[in-house]
Parts: structure tokens; sequence; C-alpha cells
């Protein structure tokens, strides 16, 4: 592959990217999204709390309160168009100080002033009727009944395979390593070939001041701001059942404690500044950190049931804010950088924002044959007993368990693969499907999901990655014995 | 809806022998329901020997091991159904099993047996730093893809645990051609059999550091080395004891985790220690009629000892099907509880009903620590009733008391017996 001409080049496959590639293919032109890993929903976007925030926190007239209100009632519409899973389980933010009502009444509102609805102030034991775990320390909170839980990996993939589906072309493993401005759009190197594009939309997470940089003087500097997290088997997912976060005060910045969309009990974040862009390590401080921090907020967590840690880095720009549209000193190119909390939220919102942008721009017109629907996957665990004894006798493979602790069938490892955008990679196969995700973390399904994934692609058994190439899962030589 | 006496849910080492054993005690309509495509569980890929030493009196592999008592089901001709698993066990004794060549049924059975062995602590339960690349596995799912799928899962290898898969992994990736650095067992002494240590380290020149864990793991992608420590008494690192060791696997050996998922939906009460259910003395469950027995109940050293342990379930679960009435009627009985105390983690089983007990009852257990010079000692309300002098006792190796009805029966009015480690002078 040499030379690809598009009309629009997304760069970047997270949520973001996705939704402005879904929002755009309503639209009469030709679109190509960039992804540098080998999977959509590989960054930024597979590993944060997966909240759907009410919108209280950003200050009022920013982008991120305006967007965020706007992505919170965008989400169950969306939920339902595109099949993926989202609960509006409240969330509340925990006072445990006399000296920070104020503080917690000023949240109030700021919530008011953005137009998140019904928020109240609830005292100490109404809080604890509600959630009998949270700790006596709690004298009140601000209870938000329109905030929720997204699975970020559903959404992302959900509106991938949608926009993939309209017409948008993707391709992975492709990394933008140079932008060069011409007389009527840009033009994009990659370590696959050339891009000719007339519109770019930079959406590249972490790396957005990168991409950004190439084409402006206007700088734009992104801090990688890690955090890690604590997830717990299922059995303690109803610890709580909305989301529970911490008024800052004057120990820092809280964690959050969260059942998730699929009811584990999620814990974190820490948030620490680094330079590097991918280092998603965890550490032993800051499970330490979570830990203390947690227990301020919610009893008797069983953290011996933790069955997985995991870091994410949030693409945390210096001016606090989305940074979005065309730079002055670059027109056609559009900026979706910055994107950090409450940024999933604000995904759906920011895509319809940037997709109209960019369509105004290059006078695109309506797309009539835009289909919004997109199928998930059947998951045989969530069907009823009837419903599993038909399709069981119509597709025998979903009768066969490969990973057991999540009651994951063979069927629904075929979808993943099969599909749309289908997984190349364990890892992508687990996003959709959550193969390995339960209690024995792969520990029994991974010989047999490295041996489907195989044979359902023609990819050599040597060759199947956990997360794209580098990954190998398997060494090619087994046998090395010295005869001599 | 189907209907069976009884299901074996588990076609490993100990859903075998309680088929077996259940067969030869008289009963006739048992079902052994199966997940993998073979049987023989975990056996299958623990190709090596050491197997039987006790059950048989010679030395086979694992794979001989399992063979023989498939050909025991085999020429009882009991009934097992492969490729199926459990979804849901209730009360009421209705199992729903799925599988693509039988598709949702749902079978009632007049008893049940427990034998879905156990699964590995994963790298996430362990808390490790650092990333997340390829190239970490448990030593049991390395086993499997070595032995049974063909594939190396990697050359250079460190190995965190001294558990016996562990060790036996430190040997057998050796043997195919990988270099195995060192074995870091975060506790000051293995959990693995003293034999495991010698014919599988200590042969191969492998280093064990005891009272060493991982503290960092590097490699974005894949696995490109891990950083140890030493850790003082406290199981915390020692600032300034970190050594690095290029690799591109990290195996896993951290303990087995009892697999009782169904065994809490059935709501039988469970053990914190064992994570394995409560029984008793015919390793009953507190849920009638459900039985439990092999890694599921508590995790063993030696395959022996849950072939034992599951023909003795087995045979109970027969009498209980035949005898159904008579052992309800005869409730009036006298439930002794049995206490694990310093030193001794837990019993299995954790009460005897001296109505139904056998004359003769070998309670199982494990000690806490490394300790020597000591004395196994059985206490009947407080009375020392034995006391046994063992040099060395090990948290790694299985220790057991036998105790017999003639002797419980001279104390009628028992309510509490005691299993306890006593230091000698």
């Amino acid at each position: 592959m040499d030379k690809q001409i598009c009309d629009v080049l997304i760069i970047g496959g997270g949520v973001v990217g996705c939704s402005i590639a879904r929002e755009l293919s309503k639209y009469h032109c030709n679109i190509i999204l960039v992804e540098k890993e080998e999977d959509v929903c590989s960054g930024t976007s597979k590993a944060n709390s997966g909240i759907v925030h009410a919108g209280y926190d950003a200050k009022p007239g920013s982008l991120k309160a305006e967007f965020n209100v706007k992505g919170n009632a965008r989400m169950e519409e969306l939920s339902k168009e595109l099949d993926f899973e989202f609960k509006r389980n409240a969330s509340m933010v925990l006072c445990f100080d006399l000296v920070d009502l104020p503080a917690l009444e000023a949240l109030l509102e700021r919530g008011r002033a953005n137009g998140v609805s019904d928020l109240s102030i609830l005292s100490g034991d109404e809080v604890r009727r509600l959630e009998p775990n949270v700790t006596d320390e709690v004298i009140a909170a601000l209870y938000a009944p329109t905030g929720g839980i997204v699975c970020p990996f559903g959404l992302t993939i959900a509106m991938a395979e949608n926009a993939c589906d309209n017409g948008v072309k993707f391709y992975f493993n492709t990394e933008v390593l140079a932008i060069e401005k011409t007389n009527d759009g840009y033009i994009a190197e990659t370590n696959c070939g050339t891009y000719v594009t007339k519109y770019i939309v930079n959406a590249a997470g972490v790396y957005a001041d990168k991409i950004h940089n190439m084409v402006s003087e206007v700088k734009l500097n992104i801090i990688p701001r890690r955090g890690e997290y604590l997830l717990l088997e299922k059995e303690a997912g109803k610890h709580v059942s909305s989301t529970v976060f911490q008024l800052p005060g004057k120990y820092g910045k809280g964690v959050l404690v969260t059942p998730t969309v699929h009811g584990n009990l999620l814990i974190g974040p820490t948030a620490m500044d680094q330079t590097d862009k991918d280092l998603t390590i965890t550490t032993a401080e800051g499970y330490d950190e979570i830990c203390v921090k947690a227990e301020k907020s919610v009893k008797d967590i069983p953290f011996r049931q933790v069955i997985t840690s995991f870091s994410g880095l949030r693409s945390h720009e210096s001016g606090n804010d989305f940074v979005l549209g065309e730079p002055k000193d670059a027109e056609g190119f559009f900026d979706a950088a910055g994107i950090e909390s409450p940024g999933l939220t604000c995904a759906p919102a920011l895509g319809k924002y940037l997709a109209e942008m960019v369509a105004k721009k290059g006078r695109f017109e309506e797309n009539t044959d835009f289909n919004p629907r997109r199928k998930g996957i059947t998951r045989v665990a969530d069907l009823s007993m009837e419903e599993k004894r038909k399709l069981i006798q119509e597709r025998p493979e979903y009768g066969t368990i490969v990973c057991r602790c999540e009651n994951i069938s063979e069927g629904e490892i075929v979808d993943a693969i099969t599909r749309t955008l289908g997984a190349r990679s364990l890892d992508g196969i687990k996003r959709r499907v959550r193969q390995g995700m339960g209690r024995c973390q792969a520990g029994f399904c991974t010989p047999r999901t490295v041996n489907i994934l195989a044979r359902e692609t023609g990819i050599p058994l040597e060759r199947i990655c956990k997360n794209g190439t580098g990954s190998e899962l398997l060494k090619e030589e087994g046998y090395e014995y010295d005869l001599s | 809806m189907i209907y069976h006496d009884l299901v074996i849910i588990g076609g490993g080492p100990a859903g075998l022998s309680a088929a077996v054993a259940a067969k030869e005690s008289g009963l006739d309509d048992i079902l052994i329901i199966e997940r993998d495509y073979v049987l023989g569980g975990i056996l299958n890929q623990c190709i090596h020997n050491g197997f039987g030493l006790h059950t048989f009196k010679e030395e086979l592999t694992g794979p001989e091991y399992a063979s023989r008592y498939i050909a025991m089901v085999k020429q009882l001709e009991i009934p097992y159904q492969l490729n199926s698993t459990v979804l849901d066990i209730n009360k009421e004794k209705e199992i729903t099993v799925v599988s693509s060549e039988n598709g949702l049924e749902t079978i009632k059975a007049k008893a049940i047996i427990l034998a879905m062995g156990c699964r590995e602590r994963p790298r996430g339960a362990l808390n490790i730093p650092g990333l997340r690349p390829a190239g970490i596995y448990t030593a049991g799912t390395a086993q499997r893809l070595v032995n049974i799928e063909g594939h190396m899962v990697g050359k250079e290898v460190v190995i965190l645990g001294s558990g016996d898969i562990g060790l036996i992994m430190a040997r057998r990736m050796t043997l195919e051609g990988a270099k195995v650095k060192v074995v870091a067992e975060l506790m000051p002494y293995s959990g693995g059999l003293k034999r495991n240590i010698v014919q599988c380290l200590n042969d191969f020149d492998i280093p064990l550091k005891l009272s060493h864990t991982v503290i960092n793991i590097d490699g974005k992608k894949r696995v490109t080395g891990i950083t140890l420590a030493e850790v003082g008494p406290d199981r915390k690192p020692i600032p300034g004891t970190e050594e690095y060791y290029s690799c591109d696997t990290l195996l896993l050996s951290c303990g087995l985790i009892p697999e009782n998922e169904l065994t809490k939906q059935i709501g039988a009460s469970m053990n914190p220690v064992t994570s394995g259910p409560m029984v008793n003395d015919r390793l009953e469950t507190d849920v009638e009629g459900i039985f439990a027995c092999g890694n599921v109940l508590h995790v063993h050293d030696l395959v022996d000892y849950v072939s034992e342990e599951a023909a003795l379930a087995g045979k109970n679960a027969a009498e209980y099907i035949v005898n159904e009435k008579a052992m309800t009627d005869e409730k009036e009985t006298n439930v002794i509880k049995l206490k694990a105390e310093n030193g001794v983690c837990y019993t299995v089983p954790q009460s005897i009903e001296t109505s139904t007990m056998a004359d003769k009852l070998t309670v199982r257990f494990r000690v806490a620590d490394v300790f020597e010079n000591r004395s196994i000692c059985v206490y009947y309300d407080g009375k020392r009733i034995s006391k046994k002098k063992k040099r060395v006792l090990a948290p790694g190796e299985m220790e057991q008391v036998v105790l017999l009805k003639t002797s419980l029966e001279e104390y009628p009015d028992l309510k509490e017996i005691v299993i306890r480690t006593e230091e000698e002078s």
C-alpha cells in the first residue's frame, strides 16, 4: 500500500476517534481512520473508570462542562442504538469533614449551573441508607442520580463497528510519522505508506500534542497522567451500587469505588504525571494508596478478591480543558486533544460536534443511507433458558464454554473474531467478550482461545499475540537439544 | 428434566475415584460430567512421574495414573459426558449443564459429588507491580501449553513461587531447552514437596531464592526482565536488595484456589482457611446429599490421597442414596467439632457424626509453618489422647491423624476434638 486518498483522515482509534468516525459517516465523504495499535480502544480508552459522569465537576462555561452534560444525556439512547452496556447507577461525592461542607455546596451549585438535573445533598445517614457499606466518617454527600457506568470497550468498539459498517476504512498498526501541508489539504506519512487527505482529525490521545505540533506553531503539551486501578471479583461487585467519589479535601484528590457494568468492583485511580506516553505500570505505592483512600469511603472492601490491577494514562493538556477544532495556523486540521476525564462521557457529543464542524468545512452532504444500528455480540450467559436452548440447538458452538469464569462460549469468541473489525489478538477478544476477565485471568482458557484465534484467522500459532506484534504468546522453536 | 441417582461434577482424579467407589458400593445410576474433551483432569498434563506410590505401589506418570482410573470407569460402564460445563446447581440438586452436543440440559440428582478441582492464583491476585506484557503464565497454564498443546512458552524463564507445579515446570522447561534462571519464593520455606526441590531444582542447578519476590515486571509487549528483591519477616521488599533478571517469561506458582463457585451457588457453608466447603466425616457438605472431595475440598499434595478421599465420598454418596430413608430417620446423632490449633491450619473434615462414622477416619490437615521437633497431639474435650513425634513438619506436605470409632465411643458426650502441634521439650 503506497498511497491512499481520502477526504478525512482521523488519527486515533480511541473512543473519541471512533465517535468522530461514526458521526462523520452520516455524511457523504471518504473517511479513513488510522490507529498505531492493532485494534481500536487500545490506549486511554481501554483503561479508565468507565464512568458516565453527571457533569457537576467541570467549571461552568468550559468545554468539559458543556460536553459532559450533553454526552451524559446521549448515552442511554446511544447504548440502545449500538447495543453496548450502560447503566444509570447514580453517583455520590462523599464529604468527610464539616469544614468541607461549603465545598460540597459549591459542587452542587456548579452542577446546577452546568445543567445537571436532580442533584441533591444527602446527610451521612441518608447516604448509608442507600449505601450501607459507606463508612461512618461520611457526614454528607452530593447525590447525582444521572451518574452512570458504561463498558468503555463496548462503547468504543460499538462506535467503530458502526462507523466501519457505514463505510469508514480502518487501518491498524499504522503510525503517523509526519504531516505536510499542501495547497488543498495534508499529506500524512506513516510507517505503512502515505495518506493524502483534505482534512485531518487529531484524536491521538496522549500523542495528540505530537500530531498537533507537526502542523501548528501554537504548541500543545500533553502530560500522560497515570492512574492505577484495582479490579475485584464479581462476588465483591455488590459492595456498593452507586459510584462513590470523594470530595477533594486536605488528604488530596480521592479515589472512587464503583461497580462496573459487568458486576465487578473497581477502585482507583491514582494520579501520577510522567513523560513516557505508554508506560502503563502499576506500582506497590499506587496499590497502597488506593487501599488506604478507598477504605476512607467504603468499609470492609474484600481486597483478597482483587483479580487484577492495571493502569491507564490520562491525556492531560496544560490548559486544563479540551482542545477542539482548527488551530489558527492549520486550516483543515481539527484537534480533539486533551480529552481527559470526563472524556469518555463526552465522547458521543464531542464526536457529533467535531463531525459537524468538519462536514461544514468540507460541505459534505448528508448520507441518507446511514444506518445508526449495530448489533452486539450475543452473550449466552445473559439469555433466558429458553433462548439459550434455542440458540445452542441452532448454533452448537454456543454450547461449548471456553472461559469458565465468565461462561463465555466458543460461539461468542468466534463472533468477536469474525465480525466487523474483528479481534486479532487475545486482548482484542477479551475486550469484546470478556474471555479471560474473570477470577482465573485466562489461566484455563488461554490455550483454547489461542487455538480458536489461529483457526479462525489463519494466523500461525506462533504469531498469535496478546496485543500486537512483539507480544507473541508462544516461542517458535520448541525443542533444542544439544546432541554433541 | 433428566434424572440420575448420583451426578459427579468433574472427571479428574477425584471424580473418577468417587465414581468407581460409588459403583463398587452398589450404585448403578451414575453420571460424570467433565468439561474437557477427555477424562483425567489435570493429571493429563502432569507427564512427570511420582504418582501412585500409595495407591498402586508403583511409580506412575500422571496420564498413566489417570488411565488406570479411566479404565476402571470404562470397565464398570460408568456413564460420563465430556465437553460439558455445569452452569448452575441448586439446593434441590438440579444441575444445569451445557454442551454443544446435548445443548442445555437440567439433571435432577439424588446426590451430587463436587469434584471440580482448583485453579491457580493469577498475577493480578498477587499484585505484582510493573507492566502487563505477554509472557506471564501460571505454571499450570504453561504446563498445559508445553505438555498437551506442544508449544514452547519461553526461552529464558524466572519462576515465582515454589509450589509443586512451579518446581516441576522448572525442570520441564529446562528439559525443553529453556534457561530457568531462578526460582523465587516469598516465604522462608518452599511450598512444594521436598523431593521436588531435590529432583527438579538441585539436580539441574537451578537456584532457589527463599524470602524473595518479584517487585517489577519489565517489557511493554513481551516480558524483557523482572526485578527480584529479598523480603523481610513482614514479607515486604528490603530496599537495596533488588536484582534484575533479563528473561522473556515469568511463571507463577503461587498457590491454588479450590474452584467453589458452584458450591457457593448451592449455598453450602465454606471454610475460609481451605476455601473449600465445610464437610462432616462422610465428606458431606451442610447441604444434605451434596458431597465434596479432592482439590475442591482442600488442596492436596499427592493425588493418591485425592483418590483415597474421593473413594470415601463415592462410597458415602452411594450409601446415602441406597439408605436415604434410614439415614434421615437416624438423625439423633452426636456431632463432634474438629478444631485446628497451634500451628495446625485446618482439618478436613470439620465435624464427625458418631452414628454414621466409619470404623476408621482419616483427618487431614496442613501446618502453618516449618516446624522442627514437634509432635502432633489429639485432644478429646481437653484431654490428650495421642501424641506423635515429628522431626520436621512443613506446610507443603499434608499431614494426617487417624481416629478410631472405638476410641470415640469411649467418650459418648464428646463435643470437641482438637488437633494441635506441640513443641518437644
